[in-house]
This record gives structure tokens, sequence and C-alpha cells, in this order.
């Protein structure tokens, strides 16, 4: 109940600031966002697209954790929360691909580039499409989940080879990436302003929680879904 | 289980007699070895067709060697899993031989298979098609070489989890890609850069990401095998 209370006036606290506050070239008060060149209006996507590529990650990696766990103790609750998590990172990754595709489409002037992020998650919904099809292929249930607890682990740890691999091939058009004539870092250090931060940050927060309460959910249904069909 | 007693020489030996013993029975029908042949025979023969007259630029074309090569090892690697569940032998492999020294064996034979799939397709495709020339050969033997044991490494664990599964063909490739996409990205590139000329040190940091690969996908197969070959 708490979390849900938390994660309401955190989520209305920045959709409201993050879309209400007024933007001003050379802000004089607190409540006033600095204009990024190049970026200006559209600098506002940062609150809800970045979170939400960052949950998808986030279930990606809670997925292959609940694997681990399937793999060593071998409860068939592990497996649920484990493709709870990929159902949720699935959505939000394509939710990340949609908002960052219309976004792109605005500053950059197509819908895609092959920008190394862009490649990155187009991998990463590769991934959680292989994930389901193999779930869906497989029919004895523990066979399932084992095979689907494998994979799971095999694509996680192939993920990172994009690190090193991505910048050898293409440079970035994100703001922050190699590239970038204003330079290359991390956004929130060189761009924003203090009070971008904190609505920044808070919608990490809020997003984390938000996760973690349709996860939850996701979880109960699941199990009673299963609780239904064995007790018929 | 038996693995626990077991040496190193007896290890190697029951490693070798499950390559052995998938060689003997792939000689006798020639089922994967036709099949990737054939595969990829055809294969160069639509570029060619579509490229009629015209050539395409070098970057293309050395894209285009390792799309061959990617659905070409896609239409015969999976035969050594899939082969044992529809013998129904996998129970007697189950008993007999501790499932790493499978995992080992099949992983050689996948092995030898894209070594001799690359090597068919590398001659024939340098041979027909014009506009491909390598400039640095080492360069570009050292990607091919490389390139055919992350290849096999890839293809071995998916295989088994495919044959697990009982879909046979068609989602392996669809599990194969994602996995396999750091690797195919790898080789195009350091392949461009053999066909430019470019020299060993250039491609050098290309090499690190395909051993590296390579490490850590037999090291994570050898690891996870166990869970997907016992019932």
């Amino acid at each position: 109940m708490a979390v849900k209370i938390l994660l309401g006036v955190l989520l209305t606290g920045v959709v409201v600031l993050g879309f209400g506050l007024p933007m001003s070239p050379a802000p004089q008060s607190w409540y006033e966002l600095p204009v990024i060149p190049g970026l200006e209006e559209k600098a506002r996507i940062i609150f809800f697209h970045v979170p939400t590529a960052w949950l998808s990650v986030v279930a990606f990696l809670t997925s292959m954790l609940f694997a681990i766990q399937y793999l060593r103790k071998r409860e068939p609750i592990d497996d649920i929360r484990s493709s709870a998590a990929a159902g949720l990172g699935f959505m939000f990754c394509i939710l990340a691909t949609l908002t960052g595709a219309v976004w792109a489409k605005f500053n950059w002037g197509s819908y895609w580039n092959w920008d190394p992020r862009e490649t990155s998650i187009f991998v990463l919904l590769l991934i959680y499409g292989a994930y389901f099809s193999l779930r869906s292929a497989v029919e004895v249930e523990e066979k399932r989940a084992t095979l689907a607890s494998v994979y799971s682990i095999i694509a996680a740890v192939t993920v990172p080879f994009f690190i090193f691999i991505m910048p050898r091939i293409m440079t970035g058009l994100h703001p922050g990436a190699r590239g970038d004539p204003e330079g290359a870092g991390p956004v929130i250090e060189f761009k924003m302003s203090p009070n971008m931060r904190v609505i920044f940050f808070s919608s990490l927060i809020a997003f984390t929680l938000l996760f973690y309460w349709m996860f939850t959910l996701r979880v109960r249904a699941a199990r009673l879904e299963a609780h239904h069909q064995s007790g018929d | 289980m038996s693995g626990a007693e077991m040496t190193p020489g007896r290890f190697l030996r029951s490693v070798l007699a499950i390559f052995l013993k998938d060689w003997r029975s792939e000689l006798r029908t020639r089922y994967a070895i036709s099949a990737l042949l054939m595969f990829v025979i055809t294969t160069i023969a639509i570029i060619l067709f579509s490229l009629g007259s015209e050539g395409a630029p070098a970057d293309a074309l050395s894209g285009m060697l390792w799309v061959v090569i990617f659905f070409g090892a896609m239409s015969g690697l999976s035969r050594t899993f899939v082969m044992e569940e529809e013998r129904g032998t996998t129970l007697t492999l189950q008993l007999l031989a501790p499932a790493s020294a499978v995992y080992f064996g099949k992983l050689l034979f996948n092995l030898v298979l894209v070594l001799g799939l690359n090597a068919v397709t590398v001659l024939l495709y340098a041979g027909f098609i014009a506009g491909f020339v390598i400039r640095n050969v080492p360069v570009f033997l050292i990607t091919v070489l490389l390139g055919s044991l992350g290849f096999a490494a890839a293809a071995t664990v998916i295989a088994a989890i495919i044959a697990r599964a009982n879909t046979r063909g068609t989602l392996y490739p669809v599990l194969s890609f994602p996995i396999m996409l750091p690797l195919l990205l790898t080789v195009i590139n350091a392949t461009r850069l053999a066909s430019e000329g470019a020299f060993f040190q250039e491609a050098a940091g290309e090499f690190q990401i395909l051993v590296s690969y390579i490490v850590v996908v037999v090291a994570i197969s050898y690891m996870l095998f166990e869970y997907i070959w016992k019932d």
C-alpha cells in the first residue's frame, strides 16, 4: 500500500513537472528549466524515455537472476517470476523503442537511424521475441522453464559485447554519445541543471517502483492461474 | 555421477568417441554435409543471378559472405542434436557419457562441419563473385578461423536447446540470431578491414572481441549444458 501511494505521488509529480515547468534560455528561479541548444522542448522526453529504457534493462536482469535461481532450486515460482519480468521488460522495451523513434523523427529527421543505442534496443527486442517464441514452443512446463532459463542466461552473457562492438562500427547520434559536438559523457553531468536532475532521478525511482508494483501483480496473477489450473 | 571419478584422459577419450560416433553416422547418410553444400551453392547462385553483370560495393559483398555462412550454418548444425532425439538415442547417451563430454564431442563435430562449410563458401564466393577482393589474406584467414569457432560455439548450445524443445528447424535461426549478432557484426567488420587491406594491428581489436566471445560462449555453454541435456 505504501508503495502504491509513493508511486502515485512520484509519477504524478514527474508528469506534471516534466511537462509543465517552463523553459527559459537563462533560468532565474528554481522552477525554470534551461534550454539545451539543439534539443529545446524536445529535451523533456528524457524524463520518460530514458526511465522506460532503463526499466527494460532492469527487467532483463531481473529475469536472468530468477532464471539462475530457478536452475538452482527448481521452484516453479522462480520461473513464473522470470517470465513475468521478461514480459514487463518486453513491454517497456517496445515503449522505449516507439517513444525514441517518434522523438528521432523530430530531432534527427527520420524514425530509425541505427544509432548504437537504437541497435542495442533492437537486439533486446529480438532476444525478448526469441525468448517468448521458445516458451510458446515447449508444452511441458518443467522443460519450458529449464530451456527458457538457460536461454535467458546465455542471452544476458552475450549482450555486454555490444558495449565494445558498437563504438568500433558507428558513431552515436544520441545526446552525449561519442561524436556529439558538445562533448561526450553522461547527459546528466553536463547538460542537465539541478532541477532537471531532481525530476529525472525521481522519474527513475518512480519507474522502478512501477516495475516492482506491476511485477508483483503479474506474479500473483500467474500464481492464481497456476493454482486454478491444477485445482480442476 | 560417473563424471566425478573421470580422469582427464578418460574424459578426452569419451569426447573423441562421441565425435567419432557422429562423424561415422554422418558419413553413412551424408545428411548434414550435403545439406550444407547444396545450401551454399544455391545461395551463391542466387547472389550471382541477382547481381547480374553489375558489381556491388566491397562493403556489401563482405557482409553478404557472412549472410551465406550464417544461414548455411542454420541449415545444418542443429542436425547433431535433433538426430539423437529423432532416433531416440538421447537416453542411452545420457546414461553412457557425462553431459560435458557429450557437449564437447558435439562441439567438435560442429566445428569440423563449420570449418568445412566456411572453406567451401569462401572458395566459391571468392571464385565466382568478381568484386570480392581480399587485400590482406592473413587477416581474412584469422577472421574466418575465429568466426568458425564462434559460430560452432553458439550454434551448438542453441541446437541443444531446440532439439529438446522439439521444434526442429523453425526456431533455430530465431534463437541464434540475437546470440550471434555480436559475432556477426565483428566478423563482417573484420572482413571489410581485410578487403581494404588493413594491417593486422588495425584488426587486432576485432580479434580480441572474437576470442573473448568464443571463450565466454563455450564457458557458459559448458556450465549450462547439463541443465539442457538432463531430463
